[in-house]
């Protein structure tokens, strides 16, 4: 896809993509070659000289069972984060797609929720989850529920998807609107005549059709649930109890942060990018099939 | 059978708009509330109106741990419109370049670009945070900002767009005589007006919701933008004033909320024309 | 008022040459219009008079300057596009007056130039208007004006009807003409359709696979075509083109069936039995009861006459125009008129003409 007509010169395009190379460059590149680095590298225990280990660091990561356990920690976190929101956005959408007196009134209630910072909703989901002053936690536990997410590890793992997923339904509503409105009406209405109807004509013509969508957004979600809810977990749980809720990122922060442990934490670092270049190579295969970049 | 249907529709949607609403509103009615009775267990549906005072006592006083929330909205207009503003910048000149020249390096530069594509920060913070120590930025708002401002999607985007105008619009331009810079000002970025807002949205929205780097650059409360902040007074371990928490949140909310509704016809094309 | 010229004129986009050295030249006022089916190279041909594109070898010369290096802005020449290429964002005014700012006219100059071309093509009362609101046709116009503004010394028309609907077409075509007559500038015009082309052109060429086979006055590349390809490009229905081949002495041409043709006009040169390909227009074939025997397969009314499509005793295809409506069954008979016969050597394709 080359454009037929195009500009003379060469120095002003250099100077126009300058800037963004330059941020790129320092920004991306060099952390990544200092986290390369880093992640070979001990620092000895009185903090002075610092030695090349080879992949020690990630040979000690993962034999460690809690880097294993945060691994599937964090699958099964992002299935959940993805499946809920998705689930959730997909059936908001099949809804508000019918000619609906009000429509627009109710797309906008539920577009608004993607303005809401990830750290924002856990402070929400905590007025309503609290097994003190919650809304919902209140009454739980007044009603018989030994319900406390600060000792309970499952609840505080359920707490944590919920807040995660509710915040990201509005981007999976938007994306699925927009898809089933991309549908040829011609094609609903030759699926009418071939009598197919209801739930039968959704699953047979309108879900395959909306594939590439739901695809796209599996990817947006896994790495929004990945990465995004840092904010979320930590302001809800700090990782806890017991390391209950501590995803990947979360993993990185306690131990770079909050520990210094500088190699094993830039090990961890360099696992995640890998990990987001696979998810990205494989969403640019699909984004490359889509629109022929 | 239809009608039966938009009962079922109509059902659906207004659960669903309670999902999103109900939080909220139970937030702006606890900041209305004495934090005893919050503490106690008393929250309730109805706001007591007459007790609006909490917003204004933490615009101007802060709470617990915090700086004054009009200084954190300040510190977060600052960053969310930094990025915002300098993101589109920067992509829209490196993706004209690519697009409508050919250089040179055009192709590494490009790749060498598009590689960090949906590399968030959240991966890189350790090394990023080395990086910055080197370059002296820690605790600095530049360093809360510029390393967020790099970054391949919104290049990507707008290579998209660009790519997406007809040639003969171009050649139309440089029979008129206008040469690239003034291709640039008078036709490519008007044409392309409706993209810059979308895009302008969604950073916006992206640079005022950032809590990680934020967490881990920015150390001095001069810096706290209004979403640490909020964490910052439920942390606290003395006993958490929650009508405090939830008058900085509803705050905190509302203009990310506003730019979002406001622009929301462009936001939503940009969106999802523009990431597909 | 200006001439064109162009001298072996050649393009190549990396291994492939797309124009393999084009020579023409436009007299001061004249409409040139160059015609060939899709890919035969006349758009880059005018991207190249334009300077959107650079040629790999030759020269064009506008009113005797060299322009093959200048940069299109300054040329002095005007471009009509086949999209309209109108700014979106730009009211009609300003889309006529952008070129003329960026040239650093004076205001009331501008005001003067675009009024007169607004008032010229009936825009006066859409110029504040956006291209969004105004017709297929109301765009077309204004993208005339864009170019009448400018007073270039060249037009160029890139296929510019053909995104109008067929009756629009029509009346857009008319237009055209009466205004490049009136404004007397030199124009090239480039399209793939033949109906506008000979109605448009004071001259044709007609570019086959880059190469160009015939310019000429429209009436006379309708009369004889210089070679089968354009004698099946030009005119509807197409000519009939019949496999025969070359009798002793090279008086006529024998069909595959046996059928001869008698040359009206005089003896062709050739060894007998040489492989020939002849041309009958379908309204010039006659029906004559007693003649050859014709099997109708089609019959297409068209209201004021009639095209018949059918096989010659040999299987060979032959269509025959004919007035009115057809009343007539499934076979008749016709005789094909020596002197309507065009008569080209099969294997070159190029047009034999009687020897003298």
């Amino acid at each position: 896809m080359e454009r037929r007509t195009i500009f003379a010169g060469w120095k002003l395009p250099l100077l126009l993509v300058a800037p963004q190379l330059v941020l790129t460059i320092v920004f991306f590149y060099w952390p990544a070659l200092v986290g390369g680095w880093e992640s070979l590298t001990r620092t000895d225990a009185f903090g002075v000289h610092v030695v090349f280990v080879g992949l020690a660091n990630f040979h000690d990561l993962f034999a460690d069972p809690r880097y294993r356990a945060a691994i599937l920690r964090t699958v099964e976190f992002c299935a959940a984060v993805t499946a809920l929101s998705l689930g959730l956005g997909l059936i908001l959408a099949v809804a508000a797609d019918r000619e609906l007196r009000g429509r627009d009134l109710y797309r906008v209630l539920m577009i608004w929720p993607y303005a809401v910072a990830p750290a924002v909703s856990a402070v929400l989901w905590i007025l309503l989850l609290n097994p003190q002053i919650g809304f919902i936690g209140r009454f739980l536990t007044s009603h018989g529920v030994n319900w406390d997410y600060a000792l309970n590890g499952n609840q505080a793992m359920l707490m944590v998807i919920l807040a995660s997923a509710w915040k990201q339904v509005s981007y999976n509503f938007i994306f699925v609107i927009a898809g089933l409105q991309s549908i040829p009406k011609a094609v609903i209405e030759a699926a009418r005549m071939d009598g197919a109807r209801g739930w039968f004509r959704f699953r047979t013509v309108v879900l395959p059709l909306l594939s590439p969508t739901l695809f796209f957004l599996v990817i947006v979600d896994l790495v929004y649930a990945a990465f995004d809810t840092f904010g979320t977990i930590w302001a809800m749980t700090q990782g806890g109890p017991a390391m209950a809720t501590e995803t990947l990122v979360v993993k990185v922060y306690n131990d770079g942060v909050v520990n210094l442990d500088l190699g094993s934490s830039s090990a961890q670092s360099v696992v995640l990018m890998v990990g987001v270049v696979a998810l990205t190579a494989l969403q640019f295969r699909f984004i490359g099939r889509r629109s022929g970049t | 059978m239809r009608r039966s249907r938009n009962w079922l529709a109509h059902t659906v949607l207004i659960l669903g708009a309670l999902l999103f609403a109900l939080p909220i509103w139970l937030a702006f009615c606890a900041a209305t509330l004495d934090p005893a009775a919050i503490d106690r267990g008393e929250l309730s549906l109805i706001p007591r109106l007459d007790h609006l005072g909490s917003f204004w006592d933490v615009l101007v006083n802060g709470g617990p741990g915090v700086p004054p929330v009009w200084r954190m909205l300040v510190v977060s207009f600052g960053m969310a419109l930094a990025i915002a503003i300098g993101k589109i910048v920067i992509s829209v000149l490196s993706a004209f370049a690519v697009v409508f020249f050919r250089f040179p390096l055009r192709r590494t530069a490009f790749w060498t670009i598009f590689v960090t594509l949906m590399l968030p920060v959240e991966v890189r913070i350790i090394p990023t945070y080395a990086v910055m120590g080197d370059l002296h930025m820690i605790d600095t708002f530049p360093g809360l900002a510029v390393p967020l401002i790099a970054s391949a999607t919104a290049t990507l985007l707008f290579r998209q767009t660009f790519a997406a105008i007809p040639d003969e619009l171009v050649e139309a331009a440089r029979m008129d005589g206008a040469g690239p810079l003034r291709f640039l000002k008078d036709i490519l970025i008007p044409v392309s007006a409706a993209n810059l807002a979308a895009l302008f949205v969604i950073l916006f929205v992206y640079g005022w919701n950032q809590y990680l780097w934020p967490l881990v650059v920015a150390t001095s409360p001069s810096l706290d933008t209004i979403v640490i902040g909020i964490v910052k007074m439920i942390g606290i371990d003395t006993s958490t004033e929650w009508n405090k928490v939830m008058a900085t949140a509803v705050i905190a909310l509302i203009p990310p909320v506003v730019v979002v509704l406001s622009m929301q016809r462009w936001f939503v094309r940009g969106l999802t024309e523009g990431e597909k | 008022m200006a001439t064109l010229v162009i001298e072996k004129l050649r393009k190549s986009f990396g291994p492939i040459e797309v124009l393999h050295g084009i020579d023409l030249s436009l007299n001061s006022g004249e409409m040139l219009v160059i015609v060939g089916a899709s890919g035969c190279g006349k758009s880059t041909l005018l991207r190249l008079v334009a300077g959107l594109e650079e040629p790999t070898s030759g020269r064009i010369v506008l009113d005797g300057r060299d322009i093959t290096a200048l940069d299109p802005s300054a040329r002095d020449i005007a471009m009509v596009f086949q999209n309209y290429a109108l700014y979106p964002h730009m009211s009609v005014f300003d889309n006529m007056a952008y070129g003329l700012r960026i040239r650093g006219l004076p205001k009331p100059e501008i005001q003067r130039r675009v009024h007169e071309a607004a008032a010229l093509l009936g825009l006066e009362a859409l110029l504040a208007r956006k291209p969004r609101q105004l017709s297929g046709g109301q765009r077309q116009r204004v993208a005339m004006g864009r170019a009448i503004v400018r007073e270039p010394k060249l037009f160029l028309f890139d296929e510019p009807l053909s995104n109008l609907d067929a009756k629009l077409r029509v009346s857009m075509r008319a237009e055209i003409r009466r205004l490049q007559r009136r404004l007397g500038v030199t124009s090239l015009y480039v399209t793939h359709d033949q109906v506008e082309a000979m109605t448009l052109g004071d001259r044709l060429l007609v570019l086959h696979l880059g190469v160009p086979v015939q310019l000429a006055t429209p009436m006379e590349v309708f009369d004889r075509p210089a070679n089968s390809y354009v004698a099946g490009f030009i005119g509807t229905p197409a000519m009939n083109l019949l496999d025969a081949t070359l009798t002793a002495g090279g008086t006529a041409a024998r069909l595959e069936g046996g059928m001869l043709l008698p040359f009206a006009d005089g003896r062709r040169e050739g060894v007998e039995g040489q492989k020939l390909t002849v041309g009958i227009r379908p309204e010039h074939v006659r029906l004559e009861p007693g003649g050859t025997p014709l099997t109708i397969d089609l019959v297409e009314p068209l209201g004021s006459e009639t095209v018949l499509l059918g096989r010659l005793p040999d299987e060979a295809m032959l269509s025959v125009k004919v007035h009115g409506a057809w009343s007539g069954g499934e076979r008749t008979e016709i005789a094909i008129p020596s002197a309507s016969l065009h008569v080209f050597d099969a294997q070159s394709g190029l047009r034999l003409d009687p020897l003298r």
